[in-house]
């Protein structure tokens, strides 16, 4: 039978093979079951309100608890999640989560803290906080450690606003250039704007690298920082770290670090011994806290001598056997959060580093790096490799060879997810045509890497055959085939029309 | 891939017809083709001011976001207005109906390529 026979195989239900086709709310509602029942109203409702009243029922669709739990427990199967799968997105480090995390915030002392209780109440959860700041300055290199951004993006807004504060006391005050690689995240460009400077691209060299004759040409008296990724978006590592910081410290600048990659470093090497002066570390990467939903996260930033007078507010402070919950301070750029940091996320963290500890925290690093340089080794005769050689815990491949039968880098997204895995991140980095990323991580198995090579191994085979139908009609399994992403994106339905 | 003789282009891609002091900026065919469908464009405000090599409009496709740098110096005096609802003109008739703004040039611009330079820069 083929595929649309079988998606349009009869059912009574809606559900066919225990696949669940699910509308949306409003097309499941009828007017009857509700789950909720709402108190109704004591008395006149006073005069001042009336402005406010509804002219017209409020369009809440009707569905009785079971129907509404259905509804949603059904589209919580139609994801893709590290529990499900593997999950190969390059740059975003899809590590898995272990259930000792989980454990250890479940401990009644820690997950039934408030948030303002007195902090001789709460010694235990700081004294944990504490070392797990201790342990990230450690990791980094850099000593002074805010637990406080709730995003990896956040951290980033929080450090350049502590490069900017540095300049501003010492009268510095026309630093406002931040510099930015082509191959960076786009939230550094937006995190540096949203901090009132002013960002410039750096073109990078040939080698996927930082130019040294591009970043020197861009290095002035207005420059505030250069923002970089070691290693890079490309999967490469900037061998050049020592000399480029050199040159930006040289001009009067600073440099920041985006920890995004720092899966490939943790244990082995320190972004501060590099001469990075602020980096933050996004913990729901490196230190296995779950990725889900948006939130909560968290992205503690880690500086140097230079800008520890300028983390934010409230901080943590050891005073003899207690830890002192900190609020004011000279020199802070002030409240960022509204307390010490995701406390939840944070704890986590500290158990997966805790569940290594200092003598095998480099396994991290080495076990990621291994994996991704054993996948590039198994995949680079079907692929173009843009930067040959070793690769750190990410490989970067194209699809300028596949491009010669018509098939594309979404092409082969779309037909792995037939084949029984999530695709990587694709397009991405911006500076490579047609870019795959592919990041393995550390917690995944060789016969879990395996079978995700044969399947891209697979497409190439078939590709190279021109046997490129189905790779153009991809992916043909799941619920839903090929969206119309153009279409989305040009003209969204946001709103229900009825 | 069409590249028309009669216009002049930048290495970042953009193209630049000049009519006395009137110039008239878009995208490469090339360029619309390595960005995939463009789903928007961001104009330039008219009467602003641009020096040669500033961004001056936006095109987002599903794969990137991209900024437009201004081949050449001057006030922006027209934008097409049309892109706003329907922004894939930029793919389907890059060179025509896809053009982004027009500058009243006063002075400078950036190294401009004819139609021989720009294909031999693609080549390489």
């Amino acid at each position: 039978m083929s595929a649309e026979a079988i998606h349009d195989a009869k059912s009574y239900s809606g559900v066919s093979g225990m696949q669940h086709e699910e509308p949306l709310l409003f097309e499941h509602a009828h007017e009857q079951a509700t789950s909720i029942n709402l108190p109704g109203v004591h008395g006149e409702i006073p005069a001042e309100l009336s402005p406010f009243m509804r002219a017209s029922a409020a369009g809440i669709p009707g569905l009785s608890e079971g129907e509404a739990v259905r509804h949603f427990v059904r589209l919580s199967q139609w994801n893709h999640s590290i529990e499900t799968g593997f999950y190969p997105l390059g740059s975003c480090t899809m590590k898995y989560n272990p259930r000792v995390n989980e454990q250890a915030v479940r401990l009644p002392g820690l997950a039934h803290l408030h948030p303002d209780q007195p902090e001789d109440t709460v010694q235990g959860a700081l004294q944990l906080l504490y070392e797990l700041q201790e342990w990230l300055g450690e990791i980094s290199g850099l000593p002074h450690v805010t637990l406080q951004p709730a995003a990896g993006a956040h951290g980033e807004l929080v450090g350049i606003m502590m490069i900017r504060a540095w300049h501003d006391m010492r009268g510095d005050i026309k630093r406002r250039t931040v510099l930015v690689p082509d191959s960076a995240h786009g939230t550094n460009p937006a995190s540096a704007a949203l901090a009132g400077m002013n960002t410039v691209e750096l073109k990078s060299g040939d080698n996927g690298r930082i130019d040294l004759d591009v970043l020197k040409a861009h290095l002035n008296d207005e420059v505030a920082a250069l923002m970089l990724t070691n290693p890079n978006t490309t999967g490469m590592f900037e061998s050049d770290i020592a000399e480029i910081c050199r040159l930006v410290h040289d001009a009067g600048g600073l440099v920041y670090g985006d920890g995004a990659n720092l899966n490939a470093l943790v244990g082995v090497a320190r972004p501060g011994d590099m001469g990075i002066d602020c980096l933050h570390i996004n913990v729901h990467k490196t230190f296995s806290t779950p990725h889900g939903g948006g939130g909560p996260g968290a992205g503690p930033v880690a500086v140097n001598d230079k800008l520890a007078a300028f983390l934010p507010l409230p901080c943590l402070e050891k005073d003899g056997d207690s830890i002192r919950i900190i609020h004011h301070n000279d020199h802070s750029i002030g409240n960022v959060f509204g307390s010490i940091g995701q406390t939840g996320v944070l704890l986590r963290a500290a158990a997966y580093i805790a569940a290594f500890g200092r003598q095998h925290l480099h396994r991290i690093a080495e076990d990621a790096v291994l994996n991704a340089n054993y996948m590039l080794a198994r995949l680079k005769d079907a692929y173009h490799v843009p930067f040959p050689g070793l690769c750190k815990h990410e490989c970067l491949l194209t699809d300028e060879w596949q491009e010669r039968h018509g098939v594309k880098t979404l092409d082969i997204a779309k037909r792995l997810i037939d084949l029984g895995f999530h695709p990587m991140t694709v397009y991405f980095p911006l500076i490579v045509h047609g870019a795959m990323l592919i990041e393995p991580t550390e917690s995944e198995s060789r016969a879990t890497i395996d079978r995700f090579c044969n399947a891209m191994l697979e497409i190439a085979k078939a590709c190279a055959a021109g046997d490129t139908e189905l790779l153009h009609q991809a992916p043909l399994m799941p619920i839903r085939r090929r969206l119309d992403e153009t279409l989305a994106a040009r003209k969204p339905v946001l709103v229900w029309p009825g | 891939m069409t590249i028309p003789t009669d216009l002049k282009y930048t290495r970042e891609h953009e193209w630049v017809r000049q009519e006395g002091d009137t110039a008239t900026l878009g995208i490469s065919d090339h360029a619309q083709e390595a960005l995939g469908d463009i789903v928007f464009v961001e104009l330039p405000e008219i009467g602003r001011v641009v020096a040669p090599g500033d961004a001056f409009a936006v095109v987002e496709s599903v794969k990137a976001v991209s900024d437009i740098y201004a081949p050449v110096g001057g006030e922006i005096i027209e934008v097409n207005a049309e892109l706003e609802s329907t922004p894939e003109k930029v793919n389907t008739d890059p060179y025509g109906a896809g053009w982004i703004a027009k500058v009243k040039t006063s002075g400078g611009s950036v190294e401009l390529l004819d139609e021989a330079e720009y294909t031999t820069f693609l080549e390489e």
